[in-house]
């Protein structure tokens, strides 16, 4: 990489072109960038449009914002997004940080090949087909027990999420050295006193990158939390998705450009998390 | 516990220290592959014995053995002489499913190996912000990226607004509610999953290669052709099965941007659940879905692993 960075520039002098360039990619990079932002920017400005039109600009207002933070339904679905987030991705973080302690940096034990099959299982099969299998699975269990809570959900997202908290963990976990486990150890450190006082500090970033991973995928999950939901149980996603088969007021654009706010807070966080890390 | 394994420790073999370890290993990994059978394993193989069953009046199954969902997949009996036909409608969904994904996978392909090409030459000191500009969309909610694209393509949306409004059309051009529609939402909502991959396959590409083969007198077309592709193919392939899976199970685009009649694979299923009263035909249609995308992925894994062969 550096190597040809030196000798680019002589390259560039001698020939019409730089060699790095193919023709038309930059072009195409270009629009595929705008092509990324472009939609998301009229998202955002008619949440502030005064009038009701999405296509219409009427002059300046927080209207939809207020008319959001009124709306009991929409409060109610938030909270209910955020406690489902939060309770899923803090289980699913600590048995994906366990699980990452045990296929790393180990002998291949027989069935190590399963376990990952297992753990990345929520990433291989598409969520429609895990959405009608838990459906399935809880309609029979609700019929049973008359039990209509939080719980269904909770291990549904718990379950897809473990994959995303597992992943960063583990990646930090192998980037580490395990000399100053030994060292601790050599010290007569029991094996948990260990874990606490060196291995849990160095492998904190991953389990905090792993964590809010597992926590935004969990607030943007539709497809599991739409048929898997009993009634009024509405996450923040599955009562947008109801609402947009209504007319739609900026209310929605509103409602969507907190959440655009919220994952790019968190994306920003986790990207520096990561590059202190590396 | 502690106690247990010093004395085993002490006393034993180091091979059965080495077994201590392993089912520490095991035991340390057995509650996340307990949460995980009981809510993503498990519940398929339940689904997989419901396609064995008939449909219940209002929903759910009777507990009597049928193939007829597995039938139903691709035919229809006939209610008055119960012969079997093709079930056109069955078959025109999977045939969208499947067109729209490829058509999909193309385009983010299209757009996506130069963007990925274009981050993978910028200075380090800026490529990362050039990558993370692809991961905020990644990372932004599904369904606010979709409703972004319907606020754009709308009869009364902002494109539609714009063009009447400087004259250029009288009607609204009808993109909402089209196969277009999807696939635009669908390419929109996915390219990242093309980008990312693309780009970690170029990450550690030599340059020098692009360089040596402009020497040699190749012409930009066979530099591309000839370097270029072979090298970052891997993450090519990567790329298009990313995109071609999510594709292929997606639910909410269509839903919102392909309406009732432009029905997806994925909301086919969810029909069979809602609606259609129909579980059997679901968890067929399920399974059928499944077992594409293990076809998909078997495809990935052999093309990866020959073509690692073959330059590494």
């Amino acid at each position: 990489m550096a190597d040809a960075s030196m000798v680019s520039p002589a390259k560039k002098t001698g020939r019409a072109f730089s060699i790095r360039k193919q023709t038309g990619f930059t072009t195409m990079a270009i629009v595929c960038f705008f092509l990324l932002y472009a939609p998301l920017l009229p998202l955002v400005f008619y949440s502030f449009n005064a009038g009701t039109s999405l296509a219409f600009f009427e002059g300046f207002s927080f209207r939809w914002y207020v008319a959001a933070w009124n709306n009991d339904l929409v409060i109610d679905a938030t909270i209910r997004s955020v406690y489902l987030a939060a309770a899923a991705s803090s289980i699913a973080t600590v048995l994906a940080t366990m699980a990452a302690l045990g296929t790393t940096r180990t002998k291949p034990y027989k069935g190590l090949t399963a376990i990952y099959v297992m753990i990345n299982q929520p990433l291989m099969v598409p969520e429609i087909v895990t959405a009608v299998a838990l459906l399935i699975l809880f309609a029979s269990i609700k019929a049973a027990t008359n039990y209509h809570g939080m719980a269904y959900l909770i291990i549904a997202h718990t379950a897809f999420c473990i994959p995303f908290a597992y992943l960063p963990i583990r990646a930090r976990l192998e980037g580490m050295d395990l000399s100053l486990e030994t060292a601790a150890a050599d010290l007569y450190a029991t094996p948990w006193l260990t874990f606490r006082r060196v291995t849990f500090p160095l492998l904190w970033p991953g389990i905090l990158a792993g964590m809010m991973l597992a926590f935004v995928i969990s607030l943007d999950d539709v497809v599991i939390t739409e048929l898997v939901k009993s009634s009024g149980q509405d996450t923040l996603p599955t009562y947008m998705l109801g609402q947009l088969r209504r007319a739609i007021t900026p209310e929605v654009n509103a409602i969507s450009s907190v959440l655009l706010a919220v994952s790019v807070i968190m994306v920003t966080i986790f990207f520096f998390l990561n590059r202190k890390s590396s | 516990m502690s106690t247990d394994s010093h004395l085993i420790q002490a006393s034993t073999s180091a091979e059965t220290a080495q077994q201590n370890e392993t089912r520490r290993h095991i035991l340390l990994t057995t509650p996340a592959l307990i949460v995980l059978f009981c809510a993503a394993s498990g519940p398929l193989l339940i689904m997989a014995v419901y396609s064995f069953l008939s449909p219940g009046d209002y929903g759910g199954v009777q507990w009597s053995f049928s193939t007829d969902g597995w039938f139903g997949v691709f035919m229809q009996r006939d209610i008055f002489d119960d012969t079997l036909t093709i079930a056109d409608a069955h078959v025109s969904i999977l045939w969208r499913s499947v067109k729209l994904s490829l058509m999909t996978t193309i385009v983010c392909l299209i757009f996506g190996l130069p963007t990925a090409y274009f981050i993978a030459t910028r200075p380090a000191s800026s490529r990362n912000l050039w990558l993370f500009m692809v991961t905020i969309p990644f990372w932004t909610n599904l369904l606010i990226r979709t409703f972004a694209v319907m606020e754009l393509i709308r009869n009364q949306g902002v494109i539609n607004t714009a063009l009447k409004s400087i004259g250029a059309i009288e009607e609204p051009i009808q993109i909402m509610f089209t196969d277009f529609a999807i696939m635009i939402g669908m390419t929109y909502v996915y390219l990242p999953l093309m980008v990312l991959p693309i780009y970690a396959s170029m990450e550690k590409f030599d340059f020098r290669l692009v360089e040596a083969g402009y020497d040699l007198y190749a012409s930009r077309w066979n530099v591309l052709k000839r370097i270029i592709l072979p090298l970052v193919k891997p993450g090519i392939v990567a790329g298009s099965i990313l995109v071609f899976i999510p594709s292929l199970g997606a639910y909410v685009t269509p839903r919102i941007l392909g309406g009732g009649k432009n029905l997806m694979l994925g909301n086919f299923i969810a029909l069979q659940f809602g609606q259609g009263r129909n579980w059997p035909l679901g968890a067929a249609l399920s399974i059928t879905l499944l077992v594409i995308v293990m076809v998909a992925l078997l495809f990935y894994v052999r093309g990866v692993g020959k073509s690692g062969n073959a330059h590494g």
